[in-house]
């Protein structure tokens, strides 16, 4: 069983703060492909379309029959430990800081053997539940984890720095008038959110639930405005420094097209969309990335959530859209930019939500309990890109599948 | 005549004259008028840093701003109404610049608006006012005063459930006024009309009828408690924006100095 993690103690101030290490980053191509599934939680290995032998490490043909036709398909976690070692001597400088560490040989049933780690509660002999996860380089490892729940299996050490847990962190949520602000606010603190601050702009127009968030012993309501450069700056220099997670709520939304559409809204929708996560990223970005080697609480995961539009626009919502497709350009520059530091960003992509700008839209809209769940989870796992909903799963799989047939049908006019 | 500026110089030097700032700071986390969501809404202020001694420019801080035309203390053209789209010369840079500096009456609403956030100004007020100060002349701008500058926060709009709440004119009080020849209307509040001015009849009756007969406006306005009830001069020039339908400003009051 895994030892709780106990609430970190006030930093030493006499102490050199860690400077963030990262593993190996290099990987084929071909291994890339462990990295995509790891990004959005799904366990897909190479399946050879000739002979149907599922192979590990990922290469570019089969190993059994030299085929290069090889299909990432999801794959049956299910294993047993063969051998299991601990690592107490490495030359690589992020191992030495975390030794011991625990390996393993696993052999899936699906066919290949794997060499992996292993989360604590796992032993020789044991059966597991493999699992891909982003490690602090953002690419794919594998991991063998129980096979069913253990007691505070996510604060296994191992496992945690494979994820960006909300446990014993400190939360900035930027936007109280978000319709998922409040539920995301229990959720975290169901997780062990040590603290959440929540983010109130224009406190001269005082936000519905201000007072019902305002009573919780665990959160702080303060002044952000992410339109305005200075509140920005203001609130990263009194918090930002202490800021593990960030989850950007911001949104301005409002329907209508382009040609029918009309530019003040939606230069209202950028500047909070797209230049709000700027203003948030220039602001609190450093801080974050310079702790994300801080112990327990070290800085985790910067978190937007964006519309499934912007993978592929929705005419309704025509200058929305545009707004999300530049706030998923400028998460992808910002994944470049943080990728040294280790700081993961996460984005959660949902569909049309239960909420006052989509009263006619038809379901299924995503509940604003559902998201705060989605963003949650998202982080507990570890991911980069989490759907949440139907409406973006099936987005996402059609985009994938064929961006243009997506936009096609998208942009089909009354059978669209 | 040019003795009268001389005077004037010489009474501002020596203290007898002094110049009182009516105007708010434009700070981007001041109220501006909020409608329901559906609406287009006005345009906080704002300030982007383009340079500051450093890379983006080695000698010298500047900043891009941003805002609506009726954001912070600031000017109603007659355009900016429905009632006032026709009226000539209606838009900021049209108005002749003879109207930007004029005599300034302050009706004191003070007490009344401070124990009803809904106060109305009637025409009984004005007819009070009168008996003691006089008739007000014709050309004149009128400011109510109502100390709600000194509100700060959510106090400001004073929003709730069915809207906000705060002091401002009858339509009857409008008509009063309009009967005066006034130049316009001012008060300390984010508009003209009272918070609750949409339910009178017509809606918004300081904007309806104030614009539709060429006057002008003045709103978020301060400090009108050093203001005597006659006498002063008021300096209001909007910018000059093309076909502009209002302008934030800095708007000065030339008065006697107290005491002397």
């Amino acid at each position: 069983m895994s030892e709780p993690l106990s609430r970190p103690p006030k930093k030493n101030p006499q102490l050199r703060q860690k400077v963030a290490t990262l593993p190996p980053l290099a990987r084929s191509r071909a291994a890339m492909g462990l990295t995509a599934a790891a990004a959005r939680g799904s366990f897909s290995l190479q399946h050879c379309s000739e002979c149907a032998t599922v192979q590990y490490p990922p290469r570019d043909a089969c190993s059994a029959c030299l085929c290069v036709d090889l299909e990432w398909r999801e794959t049956d976690r299910g294993g047993s430990v063969v051998a299991q070692t601990t690592i107490h001597a490495s030359p690589d400088p992020y191992y030495r800081q975390r030794l011991p560490w625990r390996s393993g040989l696993v052999k899936l049933d699906a066919g290949p053997s794997i060499f992996c780690h292993l989360h604590g509660d796992v032993r020789r002999g044991d059966r597991i539940s493999m699992d891909i996860k982003l490690d602090r380089a953002g690419q794919g490892v594998m991991i063998a984890l129980p096979a069913g729940r253990m007691p505070n299996m996510e604060d296994d050490p191992q496992l945690r720095t494979l994820t960006a847990n909300p446990r014993h962190r400190r939360v900035l949520v930027t936007d109280i008038r978000a319709p998922w602000a409040v539920p995301l606010v229990h959720e975290l603190i169901k997780a062990g959110a040590s603290h959440v601050f929540v983010g109130e702009a224009e406190g001269w127009r005082r936000a519905t639930p201000h007072e019902s968030l305002a009573s919780l012993e665990q959160v702080s309501i303060l002044q952000l405005d992410v339109t305005d450069a200075n509140s920005v700056k203001k609130l990263a220099a009194g918090i930002g420094g202490k800021t593990d997670i960030l989850i950007n709520t911001a949104r301005h939304v409002r329907p209508g097209g382009v040609v029918g559409g009309d530019t003040v809204f939606a230069r209202d929708e950028m500047e909070v969309n797209a230049f709000g996560l700027m203003r948030l990223a220039q602001a609190f970005g450093p801080a974050m990335a310079s702790r994300t080697d801080d112990g327990i609480n070290s800085a985790a995961a910067f978190v937007n959530i964006l519309s499934a539009s912007a993978m592929s626009a929705e005419p309704g919502y025509g200058a929305f859209s545009a707004s999300q497709a530049a706030a998923y350009s400028i998460s992808q520059t910002l994944r470049g930019e943080f990728r040294a530091s280790g700081l993961r960003v996460m984005n959660v992509f949902v569909g049309p939500t239960d909420d006052e700008w989509h009263q006619q839209m038809p379901p299924p809209k995503v509940a604003p309990q559902a998201l705060a769940k989605a963003v949650v989870d998202g982080l507990v796992c570890g991911l980069e890109d989490v759907y949440c909903g139907d409406f973006a799963k099936d987005i996402e799989e059609r985009w994938r599948r064929d961006a243009k047939v997506l936009e096609r049908e998208l942009t089909g006019g009354e059978h669209g | 005549m040019a003795e009268i500026l001389a005077c004037l110089a010489s009474a501002l030097a020596g203290g007898d004259v002094e110049i009182i700032d009516l105007t708010h700071t434009l700070d981007p986390d001041f109220p501006v008028i909020v409608l329901p969501p559906e609406f287009g809404q006005c345009a906080r202020f704002r300030m982007e840093e383009v340079s500051a001694y450093d890379h983006r420019g080695p000698a010298w801080k500047w900043h891009n701003i941003s805002m609506n035309e009726h954001t912070g203390t600031h000017f109603d053209a007659p355009v900016h109404w429905v009632s006032g789209r026709d009226v000539a010369n209606g838009a900021v840079d049209e108005i002749d610049p003879a109207m930007f500096i004029g005599p300034v009456v302050v009706l004191d609403c003070s007490k009344g608006a401070s124990s009803d956030d809904d106060f109305e100004l009637t025409p009984k007020i004005i007819a009070d006012w009168e008996v003691q100060h006089g008739k007000i002349p014709a050309g004149s701008w009128v400011l109510m005063r109502t100390d709600w500058s000194r509100r700060t926060g959510a106090q400001y709009l004073n929003m709730r459930d069915d809207g906000p709440h705060s002091p401002g004119p009858t339509p009857a009080a409008i008509e009063c006024l309009l009967e005066r020849n006034i130049r316009g209307f001012g008060t300390e509040t984010v508009g003209t009309d009272a918070g609750q001015g949409m339910h009178y009849s017509p809606p918004y009756p300081a904007h309806h009828l104030l614009h539709g007969a060429g006057k002008y406006g003045l709103q978020c306005l301060k400090n009108l408690d050093r203001l005597p009830p006659t006498g002063a001069i008021l300096v209001a020039p909007p910018l000059k924006i093309k076909g502009g339908t209002g302008s934030p400003l800095r708007v000065l009051a030339i008065t006697p100095a107290r005491g002397k």
